[in-house]
C-alpha cells in the first residue's frame, strides 16, 4: 500500500496534477507518526509512511491548504476520513476543484496506549506480520495478536467504505454492521446518578488543553468563542470544577448532526477521556428521532438538525424522556 | 541502607499519611497514572510517569488570588489566601524533580512568588528511581541520572525491597516518623541492579541525544531556521504539550465576574493558543509557526541563556507520547541540527 501511495504522490507532482501531497510522516520511533504537506519527490521517498500507526484524520488540513491558493493538492484518505471530507465540502469549508482524493483501504489502526498499557515499554521495533503484532523492545520480544491492541473506534468501525474519492489505491469496502452504539445504551441504561457519576469522573479529568477541539474536522470556527477574549466566555483553565464539564457538553450539541463518529477526540486526549461517547449519543438520538442519518455520507442531503419537515418529532418528546 | 520488604510498602504510605498529607501515583481504571491523595487502600502505581507532572503540587494549574466585592461605589478586597499544610509527594521521578528545580529558578527568584514558596516550603520530595526506563526517555541529556532522583529522600526498588534514604534534612525528619518499619540493609544487589539500568537505558533510541549544540547562544542560528515552517505545519494548536510538561511554566491572570464582584485567578498559559501574550497592541507571534518556534526556542535557548546554562526541558517524554500529531521537542532539536 505504502509503495503505491508514494509512487502515485510522486507521478502527480512530476506530471504536475498537483503540487502538495497530504499524508503522514514517517517518526523517531514505530509509532509517532505525523500529519504532513510533501512538496517534493525526494521527502516523498524519505518519509511518506502508511502503516499500522497512521491514524491521524488528515482531512481537516484541507482546510488551510485550500486557504493557501496554489496548485491542486492530492490528500489520501482512509474510509472514515472520507466521512469527514464530505462534512467539510457541505459546510464549504473546502474547495473539492483544489482537491484530488485518492481513497486508501484500511484495516484498523493500532492503540499505542493500549501496548503500553500491558507494561510493554523501551520498544525498538514493530512489526505486523499477517495479523501478529511482534514488538522488539529493550526487555525482550513481546507478540500479540493485532486485534487485541486495536484502537477502540477501528473495533467499533462504521465504514470501510469510501464515500468519496477520485481514485483508489486497494479495495473499496462496505457501511459495517458496527455495534458502535453498545455503550452509549449502556449508559442510557444507567440511573440518572449513575450516569452523572460516569461523566463527572471523566470529564473531570480534562486538562483544558483543547485538542478535542483542535482536531475536529467538525470544529471548524475560524475563532473559537473559548478563544475569544471578546466573547465573554473565553477562558483557558476552569475556573469551577464544572466549568470544563460544561465545555465538552456543549462542544458536543455544537457538533452535533455534523460529527461523523470519526473517533479523533478520544484518540488525541491525553487523558483518555471517552469523548466519542457524547457525540455518539447525539447521533443515536438524531437516528431515532429524525431516521437513520450519517454524517458526511453525501454532500447534498439536507441534515435533520438544519431541515423541517412535519413528521419532525416534538420537541416534547425529547423532554419527556428526559424525565424519569 | 534503611529499607523495607515490598510487601510491606502499604504499611510504609499509611504510616507517613498518618503523619501527613500523602499523595502518590496511583493506576486509573484507563490504565494511566496519576497522582492522588493517600486514602485506605491506594496501591503505588508502577508506571514510569503519570499524565500530569508532579509540578502541579507547586504550580497548581489554576489557583485565586484576591476576590474583589462590589456593593455600589465600594469596593472590598478580599485575601484569599489559605494556609497550607505540610504534605509529601511520594514517587517523584528524577525528571520530574529535577523540573522543581527548574521552576525555582523562576518563580523562587526575587520578586518571590510567596504562592508558590508557600507550598515548596510545606512539602517533602520522596522520590523514585527509574528501573525500567522508556523509548522516550531522554533525561540524561540534562545530566539528569534516573537511578539517582535526589529529592528529600530517595527510594529504590529491588529484589523485594524498597531501600529509604534520607538526602535532606526534612527527609530525615520525615524518615524518623516511620524510622520502626524501616530495617538496615546490604546495598551490593542494588548498585547492581543501578549498573544494569544504565546498560538497558544506553541502548535506547534516545540514549545518545546530546545538547551540545543548544543553548544561550544559539539565537541567532536557529531563530530565523527555515526549518520552522515545517517542523510547525501540522501542529494543531492546542494546549497539551504544555499542560503536561513539568517544566512549562506560564500563565496567565484572569478575572471571573460573579455579578456582584470578580474573583481574580491564575492559571496555566500556552505559547501555543492564539491568546498567549496577546496586549492591546496586539497579538506579537500571529501564527501558529512563532506560537510553535516560541516553545522550543524557550526551551532550548531563551531559558538557558538566562539561567546559567539550564535547558528548560528535563527529557521526561511526555509529549513524545501524548502529542496528537507526535512533534516534539526531540524532533525539533534533530530537524534543527540538520543543517
Amino acid at each position: 500500500m505504502q509503495e503505491a501511495m508514494i509512487a502515485k504522490a510522486k507521478a502527480m507532482l512530476a506530471d504536475g496534477t498537483v503540487d502538495r501531497v497530504i499524508g503522514w510522516k514517517r517518526g523517531e520511533f514505530w509509532y509517532d507518526i505525523t500529519p504532513a504537506v510533501f512538496e517534493t519527490a525526494e521527502e516523498i521517498d524519505r518519509d511518506l509512511v502508511f502503516d499500522d500507526f497512521t491514524a491521524a484524520n488528515v482531512s481537516k488540513y484541507l482546510i488551510k491548504e485550500c486557504v493557501k491558493g496554489g496548485g491542486r493538492i492530492l490528500v489520501f484518505l482512509k474510509p472514515c476520513d472520507t466521512y469527514s471530507f464530505n462534512q467539510l465540502l457541505k459546510e464549504h469549508r473546502i474547495d473539492r476543484g483544489m482537491i484530488y482524493v485518492v481513497g486508501i483501504e484500511c484495516y484498523g489502526k493500532i492503540d499505542p496506549d493500549k501496548i503500553r498499557n500491558r507494561g510493554i515499554t523501551g520498544v525498538k521495533s514493530a512489526v505486523n506480520d499477517c495479523g501478529t503484532l511482534k514488538i522488539e523492545t529493550v526487555y525482550g520480544t513481546e507478540t500479540m495478536p493485532a486485534y487485541e491492541v486495536m484502537a477502540e473506534r477501528c473495533l467499533s468501525c462504521k465504514s470501510k467504505k469510501h464515500v468519496v474519492y477520485d481514485e483508489l489505491i486497494g479495495e473499496d469496502g462496505e457501511v459495517t454492521d458496527s455495534d458502535r452504539f453498545d455503550m452509549v445504551e449502556k449508559l442510557e441504561n444507567m440511573t440518572a446518578q449513575e450516569r452523572f457519576d460516569f461523566w463527572r469522573g471523566e470529564l473531570s479529568k480534562c486538562i483544558r488543553c483543547n485538542a478535542c477541539r483542535d482536531v475536529c474536522p467538525a470544529c471548524t470556527c475560524e475563532h473559537c468563542v473559548f478563544d475569544n477574549d471578546k466573547s465573554g466566555i473565553a477562558n483557558k483553565a476552569p475556573f469551577s470544577d464544572f466549568e470544563e464539564n460544561n465545555f465538552h457538553i456543549i462542544r458536543a450539541f455544537h457538533v452535533a448532526g455534523r460529527c461523523t463518529d470519526c473517533g479523533e477526540c478520544s484518540r488525541v486526549c491525553p487523558q483518555n477521556i471517552p469523548l466519542h461517547l457524547l457525540n455518539r449519543k447525539f447521533i443515536k438520538d438524531i437516528n431515532s428521532l429524525y431516521g437513520e442519518y450519517q454524517a458526511g455520507a453525501d454532500t447534498d442531503s439536507r441534515a435533520p438538525l438544519t431541515d423541517y419537515t412535519q413528521d419532525d418529532c416534538e420537541p416534547s418528546v425529547v423532554h419527556e424522556r428526559g424525565v424519569e | 541502607m534503611l529499607r523495607i520488604k515490598l510487601d510491606r510498602i502499604d504499611e510504609l504510605l499509611a504510616a507517613i499519611a498518618k503523619a501527613q498529607t500523602l499523595y502518590l501515583p496511583v493506576d486509573r481504571s484507563d490504565g494511566q497514572a496519576e497522582f492522588r491523595k493517600w486514602t485506605e487502600g491506594a496501591r503505588l502505581s508502577n508506571a514510569l510517569n503519570t499524565v500530569r507532572s508532579a509540578k502541579d503540587f507547586f504550580f497548581p494549574q489554576t489557583e485565586k488570588l484576591m476576590e474583589f466585592k462590589t456593593e455600589g461605589k465600594k469596593i472590598e478586597v478580599v485575601d484569599t489566601r489559605e494556609d497550607c499544610e505540610d504534605f509529601v509527594i511520594f514517587g517523584v521521578r528524577a525528571c520530574d524533580a529535577r523540573s522543581f528545580e527548574i521552576l525555582d529558578k523562576v518563580y523562587l527568584v526575587d520578586p518571590v512568588d510567596t504562592f508558590y514558596k508557600n507550598r515548596r516550603d510545606h512539602a517533602t520530595v520522596v522520590t523514585m528511581a527509574c528501573d525500567r526506563p522508556a523509548e522516550t526517555c531522554f533525561c540524561h541529556a540534562y545530566g539528569i541520572d534516573m537511578t539517582e532522583p535526589g529529592g528529600d529522600v530517595t527510594c529504590y526498588k529491588q529484589g523485594g525491597y524498597l531501600y529509604v534514604n534520607a538526602n535532606t534534612d526534612k527527609g530525615t525528619r520525615l524518615v524518623e516518623t516511620v524510622a520502626s518499619l524501616l530495617e538496615d540493609g546490604d546495598t551490593a544487589e542494588l548498585e547492581k541492579a543501578k549498573a544494569q539500568t544504565k546498560e538497558i537505558y544506553a541502548q535506547l533510541p534516545l540514549a545518545k541525544l546530546s545538547m551540545d549544540n543548544f543553548g544561550g547562544d544559539k539565537m541567532d542560528e536557529y531563530f530565523n531556521s527555515p526549518k520552522w515552517k515545517e517542523l510547525s505545519e501540522a501542529c494543531l494548536g492546542c494546549g497539551t504539550c504544555t499542560f503536561i510538561c513539568p517544566t512549562c511554566q506560564c500563565f496567565d491572570i484572569q478575572d471571573f465576574n460573579t455579578g456582584h464582584g470578580i474573583k481574580r485567578y491564575r492559571c496555566w498559559d500556552s505559547c501555543m493558543y492564539s491568546e498567549f501574550t496577546k496586549t492591546a497592541g496586539g497579538q506579537p507571534r500571529p501564527s501558529q509557526l512563532e506560537r510553535f518556534r516560541q516553545r522550543f526556542m524557550h526551551k532550548l535557548v531563551y531559558f538557558p541563556a538566562n539561567n546559567e546554562g539550564e535547558f528548560g526541558c528535563v527529557g521526561c517524554g511526555r509529549c513524545l507520547v501524548k502529542c496528537p500529531i507526535s512533534m516534539n521537542i526531540v524532533k525539533v532539536m534533530k530537524a534543527l541540527e540538520e543543517k
